[in-house]
């Protein structure tokens, strides 16, 4: 029953590239620029590991409850 | 238009056609292998078998989704419009939590209950004949400005090889039909490796090679002067919520279902979710041609025509001729799945208890690409990306039957009706009266600016179905799965 209410908790970290992504005005800007990267595209570039990640971890916490 | 490169074109046909050939044959090189099973069955033609382990569908869900909307349409609006274009980062990058989410909970259904659409799901959840003709005809409709999209890849790649006049359009046509018909689902299966890997040399080449040119990609965003690197003031509503509008329309498609619902195993899709972001990946640096066309000074106003010039400007003509061919790969493939789709929905639940449901999907496939060829010639859009937010505005509104079917709460089929009718002809009302654009101004006093038209005809969809549900409630006494 406790892993179940974590599983509950867990989902919400799949909300985070929603938040960060969807919501402009957080990213929108031309500094720091990372490598020639502006930060507007580094930024976004960004999320797709850290999402891989998220959504790896709910994945295999998932598995193992 | 420019001469004919013997080497361009030699290395382009070599590896077009091959792929064509490979594709076609499989269904008879499996039948040498497995004797005993029916190749030419409609599941194997249409489902694979549903056999597809993790790497195949890496290999098909990727294959399918990152199309010529990857590689043409998306450089050509970040080309025309500069940071605006990047809206397909986000929306390939939140579709994979939604899919994670959404998906397995689709899939188990569709195995328990033995269905291949989204109109078959749909019908055992709601009970309803006109519900499931009316999913299966969304679908079928929706493909249609998609599949268009991918035969104006082909078209322009082979116009960029200097054929002359319809012939590009003709020869796009012709491979994509010929490979379908013969091929069934396992072709693209197959050839979504080739086409990957092609891809894959092409972009990662190029991303690496056309920078040293221009002088880094510092360089790349200090000369992309008239492309600005950020979005400009009322930029940010359009960029989020076609975004958001993408991500939630991709996988309820026929074609990208099929590649979900083709997979062994829920867990196949959860794994697949963790690992397909690396598309996303190249998807960002092939948006990033159309900056660095700029920098490379490619001056055109068909913008489709981008990538293939810049590729033709900087590379030798036989790498040129090999990147083009990843291009119209890239785009034959997608195609494939997506007639087959199509295919899967009318046989299905349009004109079910065929006779010969291959033959069926065959022909049905091939009346779906004369739709797309029509939406070419007739549809004038000023993007080829608008083509595909065009065919989210249709399918989107089968989110609510779909998707939200799968809540626990009950809506009957007249709220799902109601939300469709109200939100497709809402929907197209738009794209119509704003001239093919994807996206409606709306004014509610404090809060105005431009919002994707197929969020905003969803929002209405959803409204309605919400209105009838409190108005005339559902039947508590129907069990979850009446008829599976």
């Amino acid at each position: 029953m406790t892993g179940f209410s974590v599983m509950k908790y867990l989902n919400f970290l799949l909300a985070l590239p929603f938040l960060g992504l969807l919501w402009t005005p957080l990213y929108n800007r031309h500094d720091p620029v990372l490598w020639g990267f502006p930060f507007f595209y580094w930024y976004q570039f960004a999320w797709v590991p850290v999402t891989s990640v998220l959504i790896w971890i709910v994945w295999k916490k998932g598995q193992s409850t | 238009m420019n001469t004919i490169n013997p080497w361009a074109l030699g290395v382009f046909v070599f590896f077009f056609a091959a792929t064509i050939v490979v594709g076609s044959s499989i269904q008879w090189i499996r039948g040498l292998f497995h004797a005993k099973r029916d190749t030419n069955s409609h599941e194997e033609w249409s489902l694979g078998g549903r056999e597809f382990g993790p790497w195949v569908t890496w290999f098909l869900v990727g294959g399918d989704f990152y199309t010529a909307y990857t590689v043409i349409a998306v450089p050509a609006l970040v080309y025309a419009a500069g940071a605006y274009g990047f809206f397909a980062l986000p929306y390939t990058i939140i579709v994979y939590p939604f899919i994670f989410l959404v998906m397995p909970k689709l899939w188990k259904l569709a195995r328990a209950g033995g269905h291949a659409t989204a109109a078959d799901i749909v019908k055992a959840r709601f009970n309803s004949r006109a519900l499931e003709v009316v999913i299966a005809l969304t679908g079928l409709v929706a493909v249609m400005p998609y599949i268009a999209l991918q035969l104006i890849g082909i078209r322009t790649v082979v116009q960029a090889l200097g054929l002359p006049g319809d012939l590009p359009l003709i020869i796009a046509f012709i491979s994509l039909a010929a490979y379908t018909w013969l091929g069934g689902l396992h072709a693209p299966a197959l050839t979504a490796f080739i086409k990957d890997i092609m891809i894959y040399i092409a972009v990662l080449v190029a991303v690496t090679v056309i920078p040293l040119h221009t002088g880094g990609y510092s360089a790349l965003f200090a000369t992309a002067a008239h492309a600005d690197t950020v979005l400009k003031t009322g930029q940010g509503l359009p960029y989020a919520t076609l975004a958001l509008s993408s991500a939630l329309a991709a996988f309820l498609y026929p074609h990208t279902l099929t590649g979900i619902l083709a997979s062994r195993s829920a867990d196949t899709i959860k794994q697949n979710a963790v690992f397909l972001p690396a598309y996303t990946i190249v998807l960002g640096l092939i948006a990033m041609l159309g900056f660095m066309a700029h920098a490379a000074g490619i001056n055109t106003t068909n913008t489709s025509m981008v990538v293939p010039l810049l590729f033709q400007s900087v590379f030798p003509a036989w790498f040129a001729g090999f990147c083009l061919a990843a291009i119209a790969v890239g785009a034959l493939v997608p195609a494939a799945v997506m007639a087959i789709g199509a295919a899967n929905l009318v046989t299905n639940n349009l004109l079910p208890a065929q006779a010969n449901p291959v033959r069926a999907s065959r022909i049905t496939a091939f009346i779906v690409k004369i739709g797309a060829l029509i939406c070419v010639l007739f549809l004038n859009a000023q993007f080829a990306i608008d083509f595909q937010l065009l065919g989210g505005v249709f399918i989107l509104q089968t989110f609510p039957a779909l998707i939200l079917g799968l809540l626990r709460v009950r809506f009957s089929a007249a709220a799902m009706l109601t939300g469709w009718a109200v939100g497709t002809v809402f929907g197209v009302g738009m794209c119509w009266m704003d001239g093919l654009k994807p996206i409606h101004p709306i004014n509610l006093g404090l809060f105005s600016g431009n919002i994707s038209t197929g969020l905003l005809s969803l929002v209405i969809n959803i409204a309605m179905v919400a209105l009838v549900s409190v108005m005339a409630p559902a039947k508590q006494d129907i069990p979850a799965k009446t008829t599976a």
